[in-house]
Parts: structure tokens; C-alpha cells; sequence
């Protein structure tokens, strides 16, 4: 990863609001690095210091501490009007009384670009987000949908070497929200500009996303691919707010030397084998006790009886989604289980209410938590 | 506007003195009158100590607390009368348009928009011709007209931030019109007629040049007795008087302005 | 949701509006006809004869012969009151945009303190405030002594019954009705708008020149307007600061009742000043209340 350009970096940057007792730490010592081309996402709840760290990149706030810097020159203290960074905001913040065209010129006016330019430079950019008919209009008179993409094309207009969203979809209703998702990743791969992207919702980053940043109390969890992400959590946090996931937390229990004899004994009773599952890098060797995740999707039910390591459950409730089916399982311990099987055949389900279950937990699908 | 002041982005040259000079310019006057008001030289204007023998001196006054008398008699008439129509016309008035409300609108603003000299002289010729004694009482018809859109416009105002919820639920549990009325509508409405009667008052006591058209001989209110002072010159008499009305004054804006801010 | 029915609601507005309708609809009604008749020989009016010489004289004089003269006198006033009146404008808009942008820039909970700061002195008595004035600005009065203090011996700048003392007045008296409106539409203004403009290279002054001030358009005209059109009917001010030797039209208008008795050419004059400002309104209702709001 190193041999890419890093455009964005922070370093130990912190961001404290209002002085004295009521003073906010919106980010805690943050550190992160953002290359050149990538669509970068920094997900995670209201009040988890994402659209904090944007404002930081966009100039709109200044840091308490540490430092940002744009291709390894340091950014601080820079009026936003003097960095090449561009913004799309939550509300779009277009002027009303410009129009579309004199929206996207706007930047551009201000780099001295002689209006003629500008102006073909405006066409380009409608043309881009496809709406090149709109150009004479007022911003009041387009659709939320029209309005975002005008947003947009401001803000490339001026060719930034990196350009902020700030949950810019989060206003639009889902079906458009889907159709900007796959707009928003065209144009970034179209631009080739850096997209560092500020949402809550997890099926946004997932879907759009190269990397993501998942954030939690002003700190940066886990930062990686949306595969890594999903598939790889490496806190409970993250585990539980991409996706769904179910928790057993037991005592580990070693024998021998031999890692591949670690087991998991839960509270109840009964033990899940923890051979093969790979071992979270931060978790120390004198752990006694640890948490697993698993999705519910990789959980493998069977008839009762038919393995002898698998734990022991009954069908609580079925509840049917139509591509897939959710079966809520109590173990035996009174544990309980989400998993989800898909309807590959629409017509059976394969169990009940009521009925008793072998359930396995591959080990490839195990993840141990942090904490 | 909702900004973080501490980011030095949002700091606009220029700004700050400006505004500082403004409640200077704003100020100065008022409290230059406030303490000369208690100097005890017979020359205005230069400082040789403090006294308060000018508020005695005016206190003492029979003239002047005739025109006070006759100042509170108009303002305590005009505004009873206008707060009284303006409450029941901004209940007319609030929620559901209906044909003519534009007009009905403009009607009750009318005295707000209307040059003061021109209600004064209009007034004056129709008083004359459908044969009004000036005096107190031609004052205080004219003094109410003016009175009305003041109370008028902090009484709709509360009334359009009313949840309208709130009557139907009333209506819901059982309580007519009268009844939802004095219940509910009235005990959430009364610090907007209160304010609005305040001002009423303020903006009848300050009158000075409709009174001054229309009033006759035994009629001089407080404003107008003052500016028979003035004209005879800057004595310390008319600081401490004038000083008296700005005190009262201020006094009836805080409290005015204080009862609006109750909310529930 | 109506609090009362129709037929009702007819009846709760009615005494407002008929109230107003008798003591001010009629008499500005009577005013324009007295505007066109002819004035009496003892003053007063002659009923029934209705003659256009209060409107003529505005611009004309008889002479002996009885052939009209252009007589500027009153055009003079007129002037004079127009320019004074957008003097004081231009003045409450350089004091009072600074302190509308100041005042929508502070914590929301500190700007009401302000907006009643701003409001105090409107509820104050004018001819007080006025008067007030009369103590600075007369000779020997505040600012001269002052101007001694730090050694500027002027010799009495003799302020007072001066054009000046009257625009500095008026634009005391006036300057709360500038900064409400503007402060109204700097206070919806979307800050978010500020920032995009900075985000798109936009310095201070264009962010102001470009973003702000025509945003705040629709407030810096209101506010305009309700300084210009009180200070155009302004009485008081001229009165005490001008010393009566700087008439405006208002005081031209109430002369016409006192000494000079003449009532015709009085409502003439009264009709004219409120036809100026119905028709301002008029145009200002029609031409910048339907502007496209601010999109926030």
C-alpha cells in the first residue's frame, strides 16, 4: 500500500469543542492516510467525529492538535478558500440566486478564469452529471435529486485534487439513493479525483467504498476494504454496526501447547472449537476470555443429529424475507442465534418453529473481537 | 446562521468596530441625557455635581403633572380599547384564509404605514367637520387607531406559533367554542395581549405629533408640554422630565419584552 | 383549523377594522377631497367649490396680473426633504448592515439581547431622544467640549440648527428600522452557503459581495425603505435639530394648519406625501416579495 500517493494524511489530529467541563472531544488523536484515486469512506454513527474530520480536511474547522497535510505539505490554519478541496454538502448549500450555471461557474470565476471558459468549462461539467439542460435554471426550481447533482458538478468544477461528501444522499429517497451510488463511483473513477466520503449508512460504504474508515467516540476503529470490513471486523463495534452479527463471549481454554486445541467454552456449557479460526493479532496470549463473531449467514443449520461437534439449538421464530429466510435459534445454554439461509428454493423451508437443530459454526467464519 | 465564532474564518474585517460604533451612536445620546439629568447646575450642559433638585423642581410641577395626568388618562383609554379589538381581530384573523384577508390585512397595518403628519391633519379636518371638540376625548379616538396594529402584531404573532392541536384536542374532550377559549386558547394567549397592550401604551404615551394636531386647550399631554420646553430652551428641568420619560420608557419595553419571552 | 367559525370570525374582525376604517379610512379620504377645493377667505375650505389651486401652487404663484409664476419654494422643500431622507438611508445602511452581520453572527442565545438593545430607543419618546441630541451637538454643548478636551479648539462647530444636526437625528431616530429587516435575512441565511463559497476560492470580500450581500438583498430594501419613507414624513427632528429653519415636508404640511391657514394646499401636500409612500410600498410589495427565498 505504501507505494501509492498519499494526498490526505492526518496525524494525531484532535478536535475539542467548547473549553472547560462542557468541552467536546469530537476527534481523539486520529491518524489516517488517503491516497491518490480512491473513494474513501468514513462511516459510522451521529456524534463518531466523521463529518468533523471532513470539515478538518475542508478547512471549515481548525484542529486542536496534530496536524493535516495535502500531498505531504501541511494544511493547517489554510482558509478553505485556499486549499484545492472541493465540498459537496449535506444540504447542497447551492446559491438561489444563481443559477445552475452560475453555481458551477462560481469557482471557477473565482480562480480568474475568464468567463467564456468558465462557462464551456460549466457545460462539461452539466454534461457530466447529465444535466445539461438545466444550466439556465434556478437551483429552487430542480428536483433534491437535481440539486445534489448540480452540487456535485460545483464542486468538480474546479478540478480539486481531492473533494469532500458530506452524507450527501442522505436527503434523497432510497431508489435515487441507489442510482447516486453507482453515479457517484462513475464519476469518481471517470474524474480520477479523491472522494472521501462521509456517511452512516453501511450499504452505502460497502457498495461505493475502495476503503473504509470506521469511526466510533471521535476514534477511528478499523480501516480497510469493505471486504475486510464485513468479513474481517476487529471489534465488536464494527462487527455490529456493518451487517449483522451474532456475539458469543466464553472462557478459552488451551490443551497442550497446541493452538489448534483451543476451545471456547460458553457460559452454558457447551464448546465451540476454535482450530483454524484465525487469530486476531491484537488479542495476547494470556487471554483467558474472549468474545467471537460470526454472520448469520455463515451459520450452518442441519437436522438434529446429524454432527457430533455442532451445538445444540431450537427454531424460536422463522421469518421470511424473500430472498432469504432468518431463523432465530436458541441453543441449548438459552444463547441466542441469528442466522439466515437464502431461498434458493423458493417454494420449502427447510425447518420450523419448534424444531431442534444442529447448528455449526465453520471455522473460517469466526472472527475473535478485540474486546 | 450557526457558526463556531472561534474560527478565525469568520471573522470579517471591520465588522466588529462598526457594530461597536453603532450601540455607541445608539447609546451615547441616552446616557449622556441620564447623567446631565442629575447635574445640579442651572447651565445644562456643564458638570458641577451631583443632585437630584431638577426631579423635585419637576415633580413639584403642576403643569406638568396635569399633562401627565391627561398622558395617562389617553394611553390607559386608547389601549384598553385597542387591545381589546386587536385581540378579538387577530383570533378573526389567525388560521384559515378566507376571500378579502389580503385587504382585511392591510386594513389593520394601515396606521403603521401612514406618515404621521398625514393621520394628523386627516384627523384634524375630520374632526372639525363632523364636529368634535378637540380635547381629551378626540385624542384618545385618534390615539387608539395607531394603538391597534401595535397590539395587534405581537397577539397574531403568538396565536400562528399556537399548536392548533391544541383546540381540537379541546374540542375533542368536550369543550365549545367559549369553553376551549377561556381554558386554553386564552391562558397561552395572555403574555401576547399583555405585551401587546404594553406597547400600545409606550407608543401612546410617546405620541407627540398626532396629539399635537388634534388636541385642544386643557388637553397638553406630557409630550406636548415638553416640547413647549424645549422650544423655550436646554434647562435642567427638561432633562430631568425628559429623562423621567425615557426611564418609563424602558421600563415598559423590558417588561413588555420579558412577558413575550414566556413561553410554556 | 379555524378557532372560530366563519360567521364568527367576520364579527371578531369587524370593530378592528371598522374602527380603523372610520377614524383613519375616512379621514384620508376626506383629505384628498378637502385637497381639491377652494380655500375659504378666513381660512377653512368653501364646500362644495372644487378647484386645483392647491396642487397648481405647489409649483406656481400669481402674480398681480394674475398670471402664473414658477414659484421653486415648496419644489425646494420637497428637494431638500428627499435628499436628506436618502442621506440618512445611505448612513443607516453603512451603520446598520456591519451591526446586523455582528449581531446574526453571535450565539443564538446572546442575539435577542442584541435585537433589544437595538429596539430600546425606537419605544423611547422622540422629541426626548431629539432633544438629547440638542445637548450634544449645541454650541458649547458635549461635542465641543469634548473637541476642547483633547485640544481641538475649534471655536464651536455650531452644529445644531444645521442640516447636519438634522440627518444625524434622523438617522438616529431611524437606524433600528435598518437593522431589523437585515438582520431577519442574515439570521435565515444559510452559514452553509458562506462556507461553499469559501470551499469554492472565494475570499472574504467576494464571499460578502458575491454571497451575502445579495442574499441579504431582500432585507437591505425593506430596510431602506422603512427608513427612507418615515424620515421623507419626518416632524419632530426638523422641528427641534433643524431650529425651524430647515423645513421638510412635514413641517410644511402642518404650517399650512397653524399660521398660514391654508387647508387645501395643506391636504394637497398630505395627499402627495402618502401617495409617495403607498406607491413605494406598493412596488416594493410587488417587485422584491416574490424574490426566490433563501433555499435553507
Amino acid at each position: 500500500m505504501s507505494d501509492r500517493d498519499v494526498v490526505i494524511s492526518a496525524r494525531a489530529v484532535s478536535k475539542r469543542f467548547g473549553s472547560g467541563p462542557n468541552a467536546v472531544l469530537a476527534l481523539d488523536d486520529v491518524s489516517v492516510d488517503i491516497y491518490q484515486n480512491e473513494f474513501f469512506t468514513m462511516l459510522g454513527p451521529s456524534g463518531c467525529g466523521k463529518t468533523t474530520l471532513l470539515r478538518l480536511i475542508g478547512g471549515f474547522e481548525q484542529a486542536s492538535s496534530g496536524e493535516i497535510a495535502l500531498e505531504g505539505k501541511a494544511l493547517n490554519n489554510l482558509p478553505p478558500f485556499k486549499r484545492p478541496i472541493n465540498t459537496v454538502f449535506q444540504s447542497y448549500a447551492l446559491f438561489p440566486h444563481l443559477t445552475v450555471r452560475e453555481n458551477v461557474t462560481f469557482g471557477l470565476e473565482m480562480q480568474n478564469m475568464p468567463k467564456r471558459d468558465a462557462n464551456c468549462r460549466a457545460d462539461e461539467m452539466l454534461e457530466l452529471v447529465r444535466l445539461a439542460e438545466f444550466g439556465d435554471r434556478q437551483p429552487s426550481q430542480l428536483s433534491g435529486g437535481q440539486q445534489q447533482r448540480i452540487a456535485l458538478a460545483r464542486a468538480l468544477a474546479p478540478a480539486p485534487k481531492v473533494l469532500l461528501l458530506d452524507e450527501p444522499l442522505s436527503a434523497l429517497d432510497l431508489k435515487l439513493r441507489k442510482e447516486m451510488q453507482i453515479e457517484l463511483k462513475r464519476l469518481q473513477t471517470e474524474t480520477g479525483i479523491t472522494f472521501i466520503f462521509v456517511t452512516h449508512d453501511q450499504e452505502e460504504a460497502l457498495a461505493m467504498s475502495d476503503r473504509i474508515a470506521v469511526m466510533k467516540s471521535g476514534k477511528i476503529l478499523q480501516i480497510g476494504t469493505p471486504r475486510d470490513i464485513y468479513e474481517t471486523p476487529t471489534h465488536r463495534f464494527v462487527a455490529d454496526f456493518i451487517g449483522d452479527s451474532n456475539f458469543l463471549q466464553g472462557d478459552i481454554h488451551q490443551n497442550g501447547n497446541d493452538a489448534n486445541n483451543t476451545i471456547l467454552a460458553l457460559p452454558g456449557g457447551q464448546t465451540i472449537s476454535l482450530a483454524g479460526v484465525a487469530e486476531n493479532p491484537s488479542r495476547s496470549a494470556q487471554q483467558t476470555s474472549a468474545t467471537i463473531a460470526i454472520r448469520p449467514e455463515r451459520i450452518i443449520l442441519a437436522p438434529q443429529g446429524s454432527s457430533e461437534t455442532a451445538l445444540r439449538g431450537t427454531i424460536d421464530d422463522v421469518v421470511y424475507f424473500g430472498t432469504d429466510t432468518t431463523y432465530h435459534i436458541r441453543l441449548d445454554d438459552q444463547t441466542r442465534l441469528l442466522t439466515r439461509v437464502q431461498n434458493r428454493d423458493g417454494a420449502t423451508m427447510p425447518f420450523a418453529r419448534g424444531d431442534d437443530v444442529d447448528v455449526t459454526l465453520p471455522a473460517a467464519a469466526i472472527r475473535v473481537l478485540v474486546d | 446562521m450557526k457558526i463556531d465564532r472561534t474560527n478565525p474564518i469568520w471573522r470579517f474585517h471591520g465588522i466588529t468596530p462598526m457594530a461597536i460604533f453603532f450601540f455607541a451612536y445608539l447609546y451615547l445620546p441616552i446616557i449622556v441625557l441620564l447623567v446631565l439629568s442629575f447635574n445640579e447646575n442651572r447651565l445644562a450642559t456643564i458638570w458641577t455635581g451631583f443632585s437630584t433638585q431638577w426631579y423635585s423642581v419637576v415633580l413639584d410641577n403642576s403643569d406638568m403633572l396635569r399633562a401627565a395626568q391627561n398622558s395617562l388618562v389617553i394611553g390607559l383609554s386608547a389601549t384598553v380599547i385597542a387591545t381589546i379589538a386587536a385581540t378579538l381581530a387577530a383570533m378573526g384573523m389567525a388560521r384559515g384564509r378566507f376571500r378579502g384577508e389580503s385587504g382585511v390585512a392591510a386594513m389593520l397595518t394601515l396606521p403603521l404605514l401612514v406618515p404621521e403628519i398625514v393621520t394628523a391633519i386627516a384627523t384634524l379636518l375630520f374632526f372639525i367637520v363632523i364636529g368634535v371638540k378637540l380635547g381629551l376625548i378626540s385624542i384618545i379616538a385618534a390615539h387608539t387607531v395607531f394603538c391597534i396594529p401595535f397590539a395587534y402584531l405581537p397577539i397574531r404573532a403568538r396565536l400562528d406559533g399556537m399548536d392548533p392541536a391544541l383546540i381540537e384536542a379541546a374540542n375533542d374532550l368536550y369543550a365549545n367554542e367559549w369553553q376551549a377559549f377561556k381554558r386554553v386558547t386564552f391562558p397561552l394567549l395572555w403574555p401576547g395581549i399583555l405585551s401587546g397592550a404594553m406597547l400600545s401604551f409606550i407608543i401612546s404615551l410617546d405620541d407627540f405629533v398626532i396629539s399635537y394636531f388634534v388636541g385642544g386647550a386643557g388637553s397638553t399631554t406630557l409630550p406636548i408640554y415638553i416640547f413647549g420646553m424645549i422650544r423655550i430652551g436646554i434647562t435642567p428641568e427638561v432633562n430631568a422630565i425628559s429623562a423621567l420619560m425615557l426611564i418609563i420608557s424602558i421600563i415598559f419595553v423590558s417588561i413588555s419584552f420579558l412577558i413575550d419571552r414566556i413561553r410554556y | 383549523m379555524e378557532f372560530f367559525t366563519r360567521h364568527k370570525r367576520f364579527w371578531l374582525i369587524a370593530p378592528a377594522v371598522v374602527y380603523i376604517g372610520f377614524f383613519m379610512g375616512l379621514p384620508l379620504l376626506q383629505m384628498a377631497y378637502v385637497s381639491i377645493l377652494e380655500r375659504g377667505t378666513n381660512g377653512g375650505v368653501n364646500w362644495g367649490s372644487l378647484s386645483f389651486d392647491a396642487y397648481i401652487s405647489f409649483i406656481f404663484d400669481r402674480d398681480l396680473m394674475d398670471n402664473l409664476i414658477i414659484n421653486t419654494d415648496y419644489l425646494q422643500i420637497f428637494l431638500r426633504s428627499f435628499e436628506l431622507s436618502a442621506l440618512t438611508t445611505v448612513l443607516a445602511l453603512i451603520l446598520g448592515f456591519p451591526t446586523a452581520f455582528y449581531i446574526a453572527m453571535q450565539p443564538q442565545s446572546r442575539r435577542n439581547m442584541f435585537i433589544f438593545l437595538v429596539t430600546i430607543p425606537f419605544w423611547t419618546n422622540i422629541l426626548v431622544r431629539n432633544y438629547a441630541w440638542m445637548l450634544l451637538l449645541r454650541n458649547g454643548g458635549l461635542i465641543d467640549n469634548l473637541l476642547n478636551t483633547i485640544g481641538l479648539d475649534t471655536g464651536g462647530l455650531d452644529l445644531l440648527y444645521t442640516p447636519y444636526a438634522v440627518s444625524i437625528g434622523l438617522t438616529y431616530t431611524y437606524l433600528p428600522f435598518m437593522v431589523l429587516p437585515i438582520y431577519a435575512s442574515l439570521e435565515k441565511l444559510d452559514h452553509r452557503l458562506i462556507e461553499a463559497a469559501f470551499d469554492l476560492g472565494a475570499n472574504k470580500r467576494k464571499a460578502m459581495t458575491r454571497i451575502i450581500l445579495p442574499l441579504a438583498t431582500p432585507g437591505i430594501i425593506a430596510g431602506s425603505i422603512l427608513v427612507f419613507i418615515p424620515c421623507l414624513g419626518a416632524y419632530v427632528t426638523p422641528e427641534l435639530l433643524g431650529g425651524g429653519k430647515f423645513m421638510m415636508i412635514a413641517n410644511l404640511i402642518g404650517s399650512q394648519f397653524g399660521a398660514a391657514r391654508n387647508w387645501p394646499f395643506g391636504a394637497a401636500l398630505g395627499f402627495v406625501l402618502l401617495a409617495l409612500v403607498l406607491i413605494a410600498m406598493m412596488v416594493y410589495s410587488l417587485k422584491f416579495k416574490k424574490l426566490p427565498e433563501n433555499a435553507s
